[in-house]
């Protein structure tokens, strides 16, 4: 696929290829097992090697270094069938802070695997913002398995953010687990809008193993016709003062289905945890309101959906 | 002023409405007049919010007998949408929160455009700062109060026809009020037949007609002094059982 540019990959996701392929952006923009394109900024590594099916990458950000704008990554497949598996070290040394714009595009899929395996550590005082938005066609033939272990050492702040919104989910497993060090912060949220026959599977874990750490799991999900969304977030307190709060949002629609497992475990009587699960069509009065300032039912749910999910 | 200034817009004809058995809108006929601020009052319970909810058509208000008329023709069949359409809306008690959504998208959604200047222009006849709101989610982080004004803003911002406000003081402070009551005043400026549900004295004093109703019933209209006077004299030492028909009053 030689004749695919870093900028068909990224126009593919939505992108304008002028935003991004600037010298003062860092990017990695990779087709299939190629890597098209990068480009770094000082105090950013990214050591990668193209394998079989995929990339090894490993990226670091130096010590107190901080990266100004969002680093960009790309990874695609752009034609109907492929594989794709990435793997990702990421270490975000003491003090350095750093955010990543990620796009996942499979525009055109029939039969694609996406497999992503992420290694992350957040050193202490370090912040490490990761963003994915995936952008894919309206085929469903796409499966996705992102999976990622994270630690945060004593301090850090790890936010991660999961977006898929337009075209169809096709097959999702998100399983990701982070531990958090004392003082230490993290945010994940998931954002999927699914439909057709989508299955999509979230597993996400925290472990607030150091004192004060605190720790936040968000899934807003939307499901349409014979979708199928299983949601099981789970949250363990071991630290005294360590805080957390776990919150599933579904709604569902036609003959779809939805389900949300919230498990919290508290190993120590001074630490706190909270979670809240709602699952259901959408909520009358919310469309009733809409409703009585003229939308139809069908634009008054999008509406209502698109603010979930934004 | 339109030039349907004054004459009958919308009629409640003969309508009554069963809820889980129980009678609670009872042979009603009321109408409104054009370009005014009516009140409908009466005493928790008496069936003013369903009577609201009736004219909006939503639902669980839906099977009612009698009709409703607006601008000479029956709503009766129509949806809530259709009826927003033809230009009837209205601000709840409780008005909704909206997970992730801004309060621009809800003024726009009302407008049908994206005209940030108008939103603007609707958020402050309610007493908003637009530059802090427009961008700000219309969620559980706003007070009953700003919700209040916010979707007050919306109908503003929507220009109906009729607008049914819901007990519009319900959750609010003092310094909110005048700016609902503002709002009322502007609705009533640019052409629209306010009606406000209320039991509150307060509130039915910033209307120009008033109809009490009890146990369903319609059993006085009138001024708002006169109506306001039998109100607080009558029908706060009234047990509610057995309400006298407007004829036997008349």
């Amino acid at each position: 696929m030689s004749d695919i540019l870093p900028a068909d990959v990224l126009a593919s996701s939505g992108i304008d290829p002028h935003d991004v392929l600037t010298d003062d952006v860092a990017r990695l923009v990779v087709h299939e097992n190629k890597v098209l394109g990068s480009h770094l900024v000082p105090g950013l590594s990214v050591d990668v090697e193209e394998t079989a099916s995929g990339i090894d990458a490993a990226i670091t950000v130096k010590a107190g270094t901080v990266v100004a704008r969002p680093v960009h990554m790309c990874f695609g497949v752009l034609p109907e069938e492929g594989l794709q598996e990435i793997l990702l070290r990421i270490n975000v040394q003491d003090g350095a802070k750093v955010s990543i714009l990620a796009h996942c595009t499979f525009p055109n899929a029939l039969k694609v695997v996406h497999r992503m395996n992420a290694d992350i550590h957040v050193g202490k005082n370090a912040e490490y913002a990761y963003f994915e938005r995936h952008v894919h066609g309206d085929r469903g033939g796409v499966t996705v398995l992102p999976k990622a272990a994270v630690r945060v050492d004593e301090g850090g702040r790890f936010r991660t953010e999961f977006e898929l919104i337009k075209g169809r989910v096709g097959r999702m497993d998100i399983d990701y687990e982070t531990t958090c060090l004392k003082e230490a912060v993290m945010e994940m949220i998931a954002r999927i809008s699914g439909s057709g026959g989508d299955v999509i599977n979230i597993s996400e874990s925290g472990r607030l193993a150091g004192e004060n750490s605190r720790g936040v799991l968000k899934s807003y999900i939307a499901v349409r016709g014979h979708a199928q969304a299983h949601v099981k977030n789970t949250l363990v307190a071991e630290a005294a003062y360590a805080r957390g709060h776990v919150d599933c949002k579904e709604i569902v629609q036609d003959d779809a289905v939805a389900t949300a497992v919230p498990i919290v475990e508290v190993r120590n009587p001074k630490a706190f945890v909270t979670h809240e699960a709602a699952i259901g069509s959408v909520d009358s009065r919310q469309l009733e309101t809409l409703m009585s300032r003229g939308l139809n039912e069908e634009d008054a749910t999008e509406l209502i959906i698109s603010g979930l999910l934004s | 002023m339109s030039d349907a200034q004054g004459k009958g817009i919308l009629q409640v004809k003969d309508v009554s409405l069963e809820l889980g058995g129980k009678l609670i809108l009872d042979r009603l006929n009321i109408d409104f007049w054009s370009g005014h601020i009516h009140a409908v009052v009466g005493q928790n319970g008496a069936g003013k919010s369903t009577l609201a909810n009736t004219i909006m058509g939503l639902s669980g208000y839906r099977h009612h007998s009698g009709d409703i008329i607006f601008e000479g023709e029956t709503i009766k069949g129509l949806s809530v949408d259709q009826r927003a359409r033809r230009g009837i809306t209205l601000a709840w008690q409780e008005p909704a929160r909206f997970e992730g959504l801004k309060v621009s998208a809800l003024l726009f959604a009302a407008m049908r455009g994206k005209d940030r200047d108008r939103a603007a222009g609707a958020l402050e006849q309610v007493g908003l700062e637009p530059a802090a709101y427009l961008d700000r989610a219309a969620d559980k982080t706003l007070s009953g109060g700003e919700r209040k004004r916010i979707e007050l803003a919306s109908i503003l911002a929507m220009r109906p026809k009729v607008v049914l406000l819901d007990e519009p003081d319900s959750g609010i402070d003092v310094d909110a009020l005048e700016h609902i009551f503002s709002a009322m005043r502007s609705l009533k400026g640019q052409g629209t037949t306010v009606i406000v549900i209320t039991h509150s004295p307060t509130v039915l004093k910033q209307s120009e007609h008033a109809f009490l109703i009890c146990c369903g019933k319609l059993i006085y209209k009138g001024g708002t002094a006169e109506i306001s006077r039998y109100f607080e004299n009558t029908c706060g030492p009234c047990d509610h059982k057995g309400a006298p028909t407007l004829k036997e009053l008349t």
